[in-house]
């Protein structure tokens, strides 16, 4: 090689790599690359239980960090004989949207951009047609007369295509039902949210956002501890609650006793009474055959 | 094998040398096309950075224009097999020295499938996690999980056969047939099922009606062979213009026949697929509705899909009138099918499924500056590929480059030969 030709091409090289540098500019600005240990942070279903124990505590030091706030992340499993139904009583709810709010406060979702894993519908009577009800309604009081009110979240199918479908078997269901996600795990290509037949899925399109005075410290692994940007989420039953028995947020606030939850398993819990009593109830979209473990009722 | 190591490291050399030499009119279009990509480079790392955000995309409308590229990517590779099927199967002559340049098209446009699948991920960095072994594949069940395989096997099947036949071409060998010939029918057969699987990805979705038919597949691969040989046709007269390769008129014309056959089959699935929608009238029509007649005041679409249909239509009529056996014609005929299918495989199938939502909201979907600027960067990384492809093997096909000139001359832009100087020799 001669010397002409090796200073040119040293220059083309070093022009090239300066152009590719100043193109990956934003990369250099950031400021929340994942760690070595997030990056290798292992599937939740192939962590023995010290690892689990390990990685519980770098979460909570990570959100300490983050917020200033000691949470308290636990992995709360399934409870044996146990298997989680909700259902909605039609004839009641008046489209108040308290559900909506505390279910926000107590899964620690992103303020801005906000995020939430109810959408209330307000349904015109007469039809079930959902293209008729309205979204955004924004009515100085609520209930209105010759409407009705109808609360969707998550439906935790028995059947569901948001599992099926994700390449990388980071959603899953539970033995008590519950349909959940590893947000470590979830690459977020959004093919689930694709599939959810409920709009029921929510993704994080940017990195969340929270005051620290709005976080709620009690958390769960599978549940409502902070997620980061480019991963899914939605409702979980309020896992860390349910699982240690208590009532889901959505259910607690209901001003009108429109929310019922409880093991179907249990032939004496009010859902099973509720499921076996009520003369008229319902799962959204029978025909796409998901099978919902969330049933609409009605006062008959 | 040490001498047979570095015989292919000096091949491998002597193409990646050629790759940077060129006349003035080669500088500039791999210069522009090198801004374009940086460009990109530059929109996707603000992306990785801030998140999709940067996109037109919501929880409404959860794909955009990465994955409707992706879907028309797909069939410009699957398009490959138009010309491997006449020159394998039906002994064509006038195809067989041109059949490669169909295979490395197939091989840039795979790339960019995989570049347009990747910066629609929220989390890149957790890539991993889909490679069995180290992670978790959701095999058989997840339809992804079918297309990482197929596309990644595609890829890999049409590099060995470009590979391994151009370097018999460079060493002056005839090719074992059995280091290629079973790899090419496997290709045919594996072009055929990358798109069917593409297409699957969203007919399997039961909550999505406007995806959940059955028609989708059969129109992805007619919709294809229309784009993809049409694209060849368009690739080849360059490739005569630029380089004097040996390419007939005769065999543009056969390619014409695929293109219009493929795309009177594209038209009348269409139909098909109108009419059902239309006539019955159920309220699953609702997004065939936003798309072709706009919904509840919302009609985005609208004017995009009646030009892709009108212009599906000129295509058509072009097509098949005898008037495009005259080059100029049919070259508009291509440009005119490819836009038209472009159109209305990627923006007229991809976003209307989502609109309305699965729960009745309608919420529109327009792609952002800094999205368009990712979707253009992975266009011209593409088109940089398949030129870089072509600037090697074209002087290996004509012999101009190969194992007997090692060290005498270097084969230079448009057919002439560049002599290395005797000092410069090894």
């Amino acid at each position: 090689m001669t010397r002409r030709s090796f200073l040119r091409t040293s220059a083309v090289l070093a022009t090239g790599l300066a152009a590719v540098a100043a193109s990956l500019k934003p990369l250099f600005e950031m400021e929340d690359f994942a760690t070595a240990e997030q990056f290798m942070q292992k599937y939740y279903k192939e962590l023995t239980p010290e690892e689990m124990a390990q990685v519980l505590k770098r979460i909570e030091a990570e959100v300490e960090k983050q917020y200033n706030i000691r949470p308290h992340v636990r992995d709360l499993r399934p409870m044996d004989g146990v298997e989680f139904v909700y259902a909605l009583n039609l004839s009641r709810c008046i489209g108040c949207r308290k559900c909506v709010h505390a279910c926000v406060a107590e899964n620690n979702q992103s303020r801005n951009p906000e995020i939430q894993y109810i959408r209330v519908l307000k349904m015109p009577h007469g039809t079930f047609d959902l293209e008729k009800g309205n979204h955004t309604y924004n009515s100085a009081s609520v209930p209105e007369k010759g409407f009705f009110y109808m609360p969707v979240q998550c439906q935790q199918c028995h059947n569901p295509p948001c599992v099926k479908v994700c390449p990388v078997n980071a959603t899953w269901q539970e033995k008590d039902g519950i349909t959940v996600i590893d947000y470590d795990w979830c690459i977020g290509c959004r093919y689930c949210e694709a599939a959810c037949p409920y709009w029921a899925r929510r993704f994080n399109f940017t990195k969340p956002s929270i005051p620290a005075e709005r976080l709620n410290p009690e958390m769960a692994y599978l549940g409502n501890r902070p997620r980061k940007q480019g991963v899914m989420e939605k409702c979980h039953f309020c896992i860390q609650r349910t699982r240690d028995g208590r009532y889901p947020a959505c259910l607690e606030v209901c001003p009108t006793g429109s929310r019922k939850f409880g093991n179907i398993l249990d032939p004496e819990s009010e859902i099973s009474q509720i499921l076996r009593t009520k003369r008229v109830f319902m799962q959204l979209k029978e025909d796409v055959g998901t099978n919902p473990r969330f049933f609409y009722y009605f006062d008959v | 094998m040490i001498p047979a190591a570095r015989n292919y490291l000096v091949f491998l050399r002597r193409c990646a040398r050629i790759a940077f030499v060129g006349d003035w009119r080669y500088y500039l279009w791999m210069g522009v096309l090198s801004l374009i990509c940086l460009l990109g480079l530059n929109a996707y790392a603000r992306q990785f950075a801030e998140g999709l955000a940067v996109t037109g995309m919501s929880d409404e409308v959860s794909w955009g224009v990465y994955i409707a590229n992706f879907t028309f990517l797909v069939g410009v590779a699957a398009a490959a097999v138009m010309m491997v099927i006449p020159v394998y199967i039906y002994d064509n002559e006038e195809l067989h020295d041109l059949v490669i340049f169909g295979e490395l098209l197939a091989v840039a446009a795979i790339i960019m499938c995989l570049a347009f699948v990747t910066v629609d991920l929220g989390r890149p960095d957790r890539f991993w996690h889909l490679i069995p072994g180290i992670g978790q594949m959701n095999f058989p069940n997840s339809m992804l999980s079918w297309d990482v395989i197929v596309l990644n096997g595609y890829l890999l099947l049409n590099v060995h056969i470009c590979g391994y036949l151009l370097y018999c071409r460079y060493q002056g060998r005839t090719p074992g047939k059995w280091f290629y010939i079973p790899f090419v029918f496997t290709a045919i057969v594996w072009a055929v099922s990358i798109h069917t699987v593409t297409a699957f990805l969203y007919v399997g979705l039961g909550g999505r009606p406007f995806w959940n038919s059955s028609i989708v597949g059969p129109r992805f691969l007619a919709s294809a062979f229309t784009a993809g040989p049409a694209i060849i046709i368009l690739a080849l007269q360059v490739i005569r213009n630029v380089t004097h390769y040996h390419i007939t008129d005769k065999a543009l014309l056969t390619l014409r026949s695929i293109v219009q056959v493929s795309m009177l089959i594209n038209v009348f699935l269409l139909i098909n697929e109108v009419f059902k929608e239309f006539y019955s009238g159920n309220l699953h029509v609702a997004s065939s509705r936003y798309l072709f007649l706009g919904l509840h005041g919302h009609n985005a679409l609208v004017p995009w899909i009646w030009t892709a249909v009108a212009l599906n239509l000129i295509a058509m009529v072009l097509l098949v009138l005898p008037l495009s056996r005259s080059l100029k014609f049919l070259n508009v005929a291509c440009v005119l099918s490819i836009v038209g299918i472009w159109i209305e495989k990627g923006m007229g199938l991809v976003i209307p499924g989502f609109i309305p939502t699965p729960l009745g909201a309608i919420v529109e979907y327009t792609p952002t500056l800094n999205e368009a600027l990712v979707c253009f960067g992975i266009w011209a990384m593409g088109l940089l590929l398949y030129t870089i492809f072509l600037r090697m093997s074209v002087p290996i096909l004509q012999g101009r480059l190969s194992k007997a000139n090692e060290g005498i001359s270097e084969p230079g832009p448009g057919g002439v030969d560049m002599v290395i100087p005797q000092h410069h020799r090894p």
